[in-house]
C-alpha cells in the first residue's frame, strides 16, 4: 500500500522552473515579505547606483570592476534565496502531479444501460473514467473503484485496509449503510453502486489543489523567527549607520561598497534566504510520507504534541486477528477437532479462515487428498448467517462462526451448548481474543481463539514517542480487561477501553484542559468532531469526508502509524529553522574579523591587529566576506529541503548537539571558508 | 599567595555566602511571610496606605502596576527638580552651594530616578545637605521600584494562569523598608565607625602641618554611600565617590562597600529559586551572570596588575600594576574588582578614575555596561537578563524542535516583537547618541568636551552613553560634560533606557502569565540545566559583541593595539 515517492533533490525540469522563478521573484513587491533579503535587495540597488556613479567619472569609490564584482555577488545573494523558494515550490508541485498519477488505477466494471434502464452491457473500464451517476458492479474479490452508493444488493466488505477493521462490515442498500468508498474489497455477494463523486472532485483532488497553489500562509513560529530577524536586521542598519559619524571622527574614508558589504554580511541573510524554503519543504517532507497537510501551521503543531490517541485495531494490532488455539469440547478428541477445523476453514478465504488453515498445519493436521475428496459443498460465509464451513460427501455438517450465531443454530437443533466451551468463550474475551465457535452437525465441538496480534516493532516506536515526550494512547472497543492486556503488551502509556465515539471527545478536552496538544487519527463521520477538536487530526484519506473535512491533515495511506512521522517532520521543520538561525548568526563572527580591520586599513593601522585570517587585502577580504556569504546559501539548501535530523534523545542534549553543530560550527566554519576564497582571490588577481 | 589576589577572592566568596540567605529572606517577603521588622514597620505602612487611600491588598494586572511605577516616578521626579533648582535658599545649606541651573538639575534628577546616579556636578560644590537627602531619599525609591518590577515578573513566571501579579505599591514599600533599609543601616554604621562623617555641619577648617588653612567639606555622607551602595545607586556624596578617604576610608570598607555592589542583585536572583521553587534555575542564572563577571574581571585583574607598557617603556617601574587614578589604600586588583563589579551592576560608584585604566580594561568595564544583565542593577539586572533568556529559549527551543516554552508558557511572536524591541534599544541609544557626538566633534573639533583626542576620546564618549543608557551613572571623567548637550543627552538616555526596559519584561512576563500552563514532558527543553546556560551566555555574547564590535575596535581595541 505504502508509495514511495523520491523525486531527487535537483531534477532537470524542477531547476528550469526554480531558475525562472529566481528571477520573477526579485520584483520588491513580492520579496518585500520577506524583510532580510529584501534589504539585501536594497543593498543590491545601491550597489548599481554606485557602479554607475563611478562610470560618469567619481573617484573616491574605488574601481569599477571591484564595486561591480560586490553588486554581482549582492545579486546572487537575493537569486540564490528566490531559488532556494522557488525549488521548494517547485519540488512541492511535482509531487502534486505525481500524487495524481499514481493514484489507484482499479478498473471498473461499468454497466451500460439501455432507454428502459436495463442493464444490457458490462464494460471493464478504468476507475479514473468514472462519472457522476455511473452505476458498476462489484462482485466477490472485487476493488471497489470509487465512492458511491449502493443501489442494489447487501454485501461484506473488507475495510481493513482503509479502517484497520479486522471485522467485515455489512453494506447494504437503503438506509444508512449504503455507502460504499473507493479501495475497499468486497469479500462475499454482488452489489450494484451509484458514483456520488465527479471526476476531479474528491477531496483528494481538492487537497492536491491546496498542495500546487501553495497560497502559503506563514506559520506563528514562522511569524515570531521573521520578527527575531527583523530585530537583527535592525541592530546592523543601526551598527551599519553609526559607522559613518564614528569613521568620520576617526578620519577613516570608507567607500559606500564597503557599508554595504559589511551590512549584508552581518544580517542574517544565510537563514532569510532559506526561511521559507524550509516551511514549504516541511510540507512537502509531510507529502512525501503521503500525508497532505491542509496548512504549515498544522505540520508545526505536530512537533509539539503531548499526546496522541490511536486506535487499537490496525494501529497497534495487525488489522486481522489470527487464530492462536483451539480448545475441544469435553468429549471430543483434540486431534479430530482440530482436522474438522482445518475442513471448515478450506472454503474461508479470510485472513482469519487462512489463519486457522496455518495453525491447524501447525499441529500435523493435514490436508489430504483423501479428505479433499470428501467435500461436498463449501459453505461460504454471509452476512445474514455469520457462519461458514463445509457439507461433506459423509453427510457431516461442519460450520464455524461467532458465539451468539452459532448457540443459535445449536439451539434450533435442540443441542445444549457445553458448559465449558462457554468458559472458554468467556476466558478468550477475557485476554483479549474473539472465540469462532464450531459445530458438527449442529453440536458444539469446540471453540478456535482468535487473537489480536501486536504489531511487530510498534514497542520501539511507542518507546521513540516517549522520549520525544509524546504520551500514547489506544483507543479500543474492546473491555477494560483486554484492552490493559494489550496495552500493556504493546506499551503505550494509556488506554479508553470500551470507547464510544464521544469518548474520544472528552479525552481530548481533558487533555487539552491541561495545556497539552493532543493528536488523533479518524475516518468515520463519528469521528469527525473529535478531529475538530483535536490539534492535530489526521483524517484517513478512505474515511468519510466529514472527517477528511474536520482534519487538518488527511493520510493518503491509511496507516494510523503514520502520527509518529507526522510529528517527527514537524520537529524537523522547528529544528531546521532553528540551526540556521544559529549557524548564520555566529557566522557573523567571522565576517566582523574580516570586513573591521580591512575599513580602517588606513586610517588605524593598529587595527590590522584584528585581521587574525591574515587575509591578502582589504578589497580581497570584503570580498571573501561578500561571497562566502553569497554561497552559503546554496549549499545549504540541500539541507533546507532535507531537514535537520531529528533524534529523540532528551531536549537537553538535542540542543548540546545542535549548538555544537551549528554554533560553534557557524563560528569556525566561515573562518575558514573566507580564508579559502581569499587564498582564490589571491591567486586570481596576481 | 598574593595578598592582593587572596583580598578579591575573599569579596567574591563573602558576597555569595551573604547573598543567599538574604535571596531567601526576600522570597519570604515576597510571599508575603513574616518578618522580624514588621512590628516596626506594619504600624508605619497601614497609616500611609490609609492617608493615601491605597489598598495594598488590591491584586494588579501588569499595567496596572507599570502606572503606578510611572506615577510614582513622575511625582517624584517634579519634586527633585523643584528642590535641585531652589536649593541655594532651602535650609540645610551650610556651605552656601548655588541652585542648580535647569539642564543640570534635568539632568540630576532624571539620574537620581532612574538610579543611574550619573554626576555632572561634584558633591562637595553643587549640592545642598538637602538636596543631598533628597538624593539618598531617591535612592532608596529608585532602587525600590526596581526590585518591585521585579516581583512582579517572579509573580507573573508562577505555575498557573493569571492576570493578578500582586500589588505595585506593596511590593515597593517592603523593597525599601524590609531589604534596603535594614541593609542599609548596618552597611552605614559599619563605615561610620571606620570615618566616613556623617554631620548636618558644614566645612571643616584645619590648618595643615605647613601651616595653611585647608576647608574640608563633609555632610551626612555615611547615610549616602550606604544606599550608593546596596541599591546599586553610585551617587556618592563627594564627586570623586568611593576613592575619597571620606567615602572609603580603608581596605576594610572597601570590602564591606565592595560587597554591597554585588550583594542585592545576586540575593534577588536566588530569591527567584526560592520564589518559584526552582532553585536549579537560580542557579543556571547566577552561573551565566558569574561566568561572564569572571570573563570581565580576570583580564582586567591581570592587565591593571601588569602596568601600562607606555609607562614601563618611559622607565617608570610598573611591579605595582598600573597605578595612576588609583589609590594606594587599594591596589590595581581591589581596584580593578570594583571597576568590574560596579559596572556590570549597574552601580557606578567607584573607587578609582576609570578614564586611567589600561585600554582593554575600560573595553571590559564598558562591556559589562553593555550587557547590562550580569547580575545588573537592583531588580531591572534580572529583567535585562530576563530579556536574553527569552531570545535564548526562542532560538533553543526551535533548535529542538518544539515550539519554544519558558517555564510552562509558550514564548510566541508578542513576546519576541517586544524582546527584540527592548535588547534594540540599548545599542541603539548608546551608538546613536556616540555617533551625533563624534559627528558634532567632527563638524567642530574645537568643541571643549574632550580632554584627550582620538581613540581615547571617543572611548570617553562612548563611555558616558554607555553608563547613561545602562544606567550605571559612572563616568570616564576625562570628558567636560556639564555643558547643556551631555546634560540633555544623557538625561533622555537615561530616561528612555529605565522606563522601557522595565515595562518591556514586565509586560512580557504579564503575557506569559495570562497563558495557559503546559506541564513539562519529555520533550520540553528545561531552562534550569547547564545547557541552557550555554545558550543564554552564548546568546549574551554574540549579541553584546555583534553590537559593539566596531564602537569598541575604533576606541579601546584601537588604543591598546596603537599602545603596545
Amino acid at each position: 500500500m505504502k508509495r514511495q515517492r523520491k523525486t531527487p533533490l535537483l531534477q532537470s525540469a524542477l531547476l528550469n522552473e526554480a531558475l525562472r522563478q529566481s528571477f520573477i521573484k526579485l520584483n520588491p513587491k513580492i520579496l518585500f515579505r520577506n524583510p532580510v533579503m529584501f534589504t539585501v535587495e536594497v543593498g543590491t540597488v545601491v550597489m548599481l547606483a554606485v557602479c554607475i556613479w563611478i562610470l560618469t567619472g567619481e573617484k573616491s569609490q574605488g574601481s569599477f570592476t571591484y564595486n561591480f564584482s560586490i553588486f554581482i555577488i549582492l545579486l546572487l545573494t537575493v537569486l540564490f534565496a528566490n531559488f532556494a523558494e522557488a525549488i521548494a515550490e517547485a519540488r512541492g508541485k511535482a509531487q502534486a502531479d505525481s500524487l495524481r498519477k499514481t493514484r489507484e488505477e482499479t478498473s471498473a466494471k461499468l454497466v451500460i444501460e439501455n432507454k428502459a434502464g436495463f442493464a444490457v452491457t458490462v464494460q471493464n473500464i478504468l476507475s479514473l473514467e468514472l462519472k457522476k451517476n455511473d452505476v458498476f458492479i462489484c462482485e466477490t474479490g472485487d476493488i471497489i473503484p470509487s465512492d458511491g452508493e449502493i443501489i442494489e444488493g447487501i454485501a461484506t466488505i473488507d475495510e481493513s485496509a482503509i479502517t484497520g477493521e479486522s471485522a467485515p462490515v455489512i453494506r447494504e442498500s437503503g438506509g444508512d449503510k449504503s455507502s460504499v468508498t473507493g479501495g475497499t474489497k468486497v469479500l462475499s455477494d454482488k452489489i450494484k453502486v451509484i458514483v456520488t463523486t465527479m471526476p476531479g472532485e474528491s477531496f483528494l483532488d481538492k487537497m492536491i489543489a491546496l498542495v500546487e497553489n501553495a497560497t502559503r500562509q506563514k506559520t506563528p513560529n514562522e511569524i515570531a523567527l521573521t520578527i527575531l530577524l527583523a530585530g537583527f536586521t535592525l541592530i546592523f542598519i543601526i551598527v551599519c549607520a553609526t559607522l559613518q559619524p564614528f569613521s568620520l571622527y576617526a578620519n577613516a574614508h570608507i567607500p559606500i561598497s564597503a557599508y554595504i558589504s559589511l551590512f549584508i554580511c552581518l544580517i542574517p541573510t544565510t537563514i532569510g534566504g532559506l526561511l521559507s524554503a524550509i516551511g514549504i519543504a516541511g510540507m512537502d517532507r509531510a507529502l512525501r510520507a503521503n500525508v497532505i497537510a491542509k496548512s504549515g501551521k498544522a505540520v508545526e503543531t505536530a512537533g509539539d504534541l503531548d499526546t496522541i490517541l490511536l486506535d487499537k485495531t490496525g494501529t497497534i494490532t495487525i488489522g486481522n486477528r489470527k487464530a492462536t488455539h483451539f480448545f475441544a469440547a469435553n468429549g471430543v478428541d483434540d486431534f479430530l477437532f482440530i482436522q474438522n477445523c482445518l475442513i471448515a476453514s478450506l472454503a474461508d478465504e479470510t485472513p482469519e479462515g487462512k489463519s486457522i488453515v496455518e495453525l491447524a498445519n501447525q499441529k500435523g493436521a493435514v490436508m489430504s487428498a483423501d479428505t479433499m475428496h470428501h467435500v461436498d459443498t463449501m459453505i461460504k460465509f454471509t452476512a445474514e448467517t455469520r457462519s461458514s464451513g463445509v457439507n461433506l460427501s459423509d453427510g457431516r455438517r461442519i460450520r464455524k462462526g461467532a458465539f451468539d450465531a452459532i448457540k443459535k443454530i445449536s439451539n434450533d437443533a435442540g443441542n445444549t451448548f457445553p458448559k465449558e466451551t462457554e468458559d472458554s468463550v468467556r476466558e478468550i474475551s477475557s485476554n483479549g481474543g474473539t472465540p469462532l465457535v464450531v459445530t458438527e452437525n449442529e453440536k458444539v465441538i469446540g471453540v478456535i481463539e482468535l487473537q489480536d496480534i501486536i504489531k511487530p516493532g510498534i514497542q520501539e516506536r511507542f518507546e521513540r514517542l516517549r522520549k520525544m515526550g509524546v504520551k500514547t494512547v489506544m483507543v479500543t472497543g474492546d473491555n477494560p480487561l483486554t484492552a490493559k492486556y494489550i496495552a500493556e503488551k504493546a506499551g503505550v502509556d494509556d488506554f479508553i477501553a470500551e470507547a464510544k465515539p464521544e469518548d474520544k471527545m472528552i479525552y481530548i478536552r481533558k487533555e487539552q484542559q491541561l495545556g497539552k496538544l493532543v493528536a488523533m487519527m479518524g475516518d468515520g463521520t463519528n469521528d469527525a468532531p473529535a478531529l475538530a477538536q483535536a490539534d492535530v487530526g489526521v483524517a484517513m484519506n478512505s474515511g468519510t469526508a466529514a472527517a477528511k473535512e474536520a482534519g487538518n491533515m488527511v493520510d493518503l495511506d491509511n496507516d494510523p502509524t503514520k502520527l509518529i512521522e507526522v510529528v517527527e517532520i514537524g520537529k524537523q521543520l522547528l529544528m531546521t529553522r532553528g540551526t540556521l538561525t544559529t549557524f548564520s548568526i555566529a557566522n557573523d563572527v567571522a565576517k566582523y574579523f574580516a570586513i573591521v580591520p580591512a575599513l580602517f586599513i588606513v586610517s588605524i593601522p593598529a587595527l590590522q591587529a584584528l585581521n587574525i585570517m591574515n587575509l591578502y587585502s582589504p578589497q580581497s577580504a570584503i570580498l571573501s566576506a561578500v561571497i562566502f556569504n553569497a554561497i552559503i546559501i546554496p549549499m545549504l539548501i540541500p539541507l533546507a529541503l532535507k531537514g535537520v535530523a531529528y533524534r529523540p534523545i532528551g531536549a537537553s542534549k538535542l540542543l548540546r548537539r545542535n549548538l555544537f553543530v551549528y554554533g560553534l560550527g557557524g563560528i569556525i566554519v566561515p573562518f575558514i571558508g573566507i580564508k579559502l576564497i581569499d587564498l582564490i582571490i589571491t591567486v586570481i588577481i596576481q | 599567595m598574593n595578598t592582593e589576589i587572596n583580598g578579591i577572592i575573599l569579596m567574591f566568596v563573602l558576597t555569595i555566602l551573604f547573598a543567599y540567605p538574604l535571596g531567601k529572606y526576600i522570597a519570604n517577603i515576597f510571599e508575603g511571610q513574616r518578618t522580624i521588622l514588621d512590628p516596626v514597620f506594619n504600624p508605619i505602612e497601614k497609616f500611609l496606605f490609609r492617608i493615601s487611600r491605597l489598598d495594598s491588598q488590591k491584586e494588579m494586572n501588569w499595567k496596572e502596576h507599570m502606572v503606578a511605577l510611572l506615577t510614582l516616578n513622575a511625582v517624584w521626579f517634579l519634586l527633585g527638580m523643584i528642590i535641585l533648582m531652589n536649593q541655594g535658599w532651602l535650609p540645610l545649606n551650610p556651605d552656601g552651594n548655588p541652585s542648580m541651573t535647569p539642564d543640570l538639575a534635568f539632568n540630576t534628577t532624571v539620574s537620581f530616578v532612574s538610579n543611574t546616579n550619573l554626576q555632572h556636578y561634584s558633591g562637595e560644590t553643587g549640592m545642598s545637605y538637602f538636596g543631598q537627602l533628597m538624593l539618598q531619599l531617591f535612592q532608596f525609591i529608585s532602587a525600590g521600584a526596581g526590585i518591585a518590577a521585579a516581583a512582579v515578573v517572579f509573580n507573573a513566571l508562577k505555575a498557573r494562569s493569571t492576570e493578578q501579579l500582586g500589588n505595585f505599591y506593596n511590593y515597593f514599600l517592603k523593597s525599601c523598608t524590609r531589604i534596603l533599609l535594614p541593609l542599609s543601616v548596618i552597611v552605614a554604621i559599619t563605615i561610620m565607625f571606620n570615618g566616613t562623617p556623617m554631620t548636618f555641619l558644614g566645612k571643616d577648617q584645619v590648618i595643615s602641618m605647613q601651616g595653611d588653612t585647608m576647608h574640608v567639606s563633609r555632610g551626612p555622607a555615611a547615610a549616602m554611600v550606604a544606599i550608593k551602595q546596596i541599591g546599586t545607586n553610585g551617587g556618592g556624596f563627594f564627586g570623586a565617590n568611593s576613592s575619597v578617604p571620606f567615602e572609603n576610608p580603608n581596605y576594610l570598607t572597601n570590602i564591606i562597600e565592595n560587597v554591597s555592589i554585588n550583594l542585592v542583585p545576586i540575593a534577588l536572583v536566588f530569591a527567584l529559586g526560592f520564589y518559584l521553587r526552582k532553585k536549579k534555575l537560580a542557579w543556571m542564572i547566577y552561573g551565566v551572570m558569574t561566568v561572564g563577571y569572571l570573563c570581565l574581571l580576570i583580564p582586567t585583574i591581570y592587565l591593571e596588575m601588569n602596568g601600562n607598557p607606555m609607562l614601563a617603556n618611559l622607565g617608570v617601574t610598573q611591579n605595582l600594576g598600573s597605578m595612576e587614578g588609583k589609590e594606594v589604600r587599594f591596589g590595581p586588583a581591589a581596584s580593578a574588582f570594583w571597576a568590574i563589579t560596579t559596572t556590570v551592576t549597574s552601580n557606578g560608584s567607584v573607587n578609582a578614575m576609570h578614564d586611567s585604566l589600561t585600554p582593554l580594561s575600560g573595553m571590559f568595564t564598558m562591556l559589562g555596561m553593555q550587557i547590562n544583565a550580569l547580575y545588573g542593577g537592583v531588580g531591572v539586572g534580572f529583567l535585562n537578563f530576563f530579556i536574553f533568556i527569552i531570545i535564548a529559549v526562542f532560538i533553543a527551543g526551535l533548535m529542538v524542535g518544539r515550539t519554544p516554552e519558558l517555564l510552562g508558557k509558550k514564548v510566541e511572536a508578542k513576546e519576541i516583537k517586544i524582546a527584540m524591541l527592548i535588547f534594540l534599544l540599548h545599542p541603539f541609544l548608546i551608538l546613536i547618541f556616540t555617533a551625533l557626538a563624534s559627528y558634532l566633534i567632527y563638524l567642530n573639533p574645537d568643541l571643549p568636551w574632550l580632554n584627550n583626542p582620538g581613540h581615547h576620546g571617543f572611548s570617553e564618549m562612548l563611555y558616558e552613553y554607555t553608563s547613561s543608557s545602562a544606567n550605571n551613572g559612572s563616568g570616564f571623567e576625562g570628558l567636560a560634560d556639564n555643558t547643556p548637550w551631555w546634560n540633555i543627552s544623557c538625561g533622555v538616555v537615561m530616561l528612555l533606557s529605565r522606563f522601557i526596559p522595565i515595562i518591556g519584561p514586565v509586560a512580557i512576563a504579564g503575557i506569559l502569565a495570562k497563558k495557559k500552563y503546559i506541564p513539562e514532558s519529555a520533550g520540553t527543553l528545561r531552562t534550569d540545566t547547564g545547557t541552557f546556560g550555554i545558550m543564554v551566555f552564548a546568546v549574551i555574547i554574540i549579541l553584546a559583541a555583534l553590537s559593539f564590535f566596531i564602537a569598541l575596535a575604533l576606541g579601546p581595541i584601537a588604543e591598546y593595539f596603537s599602545m603596545s
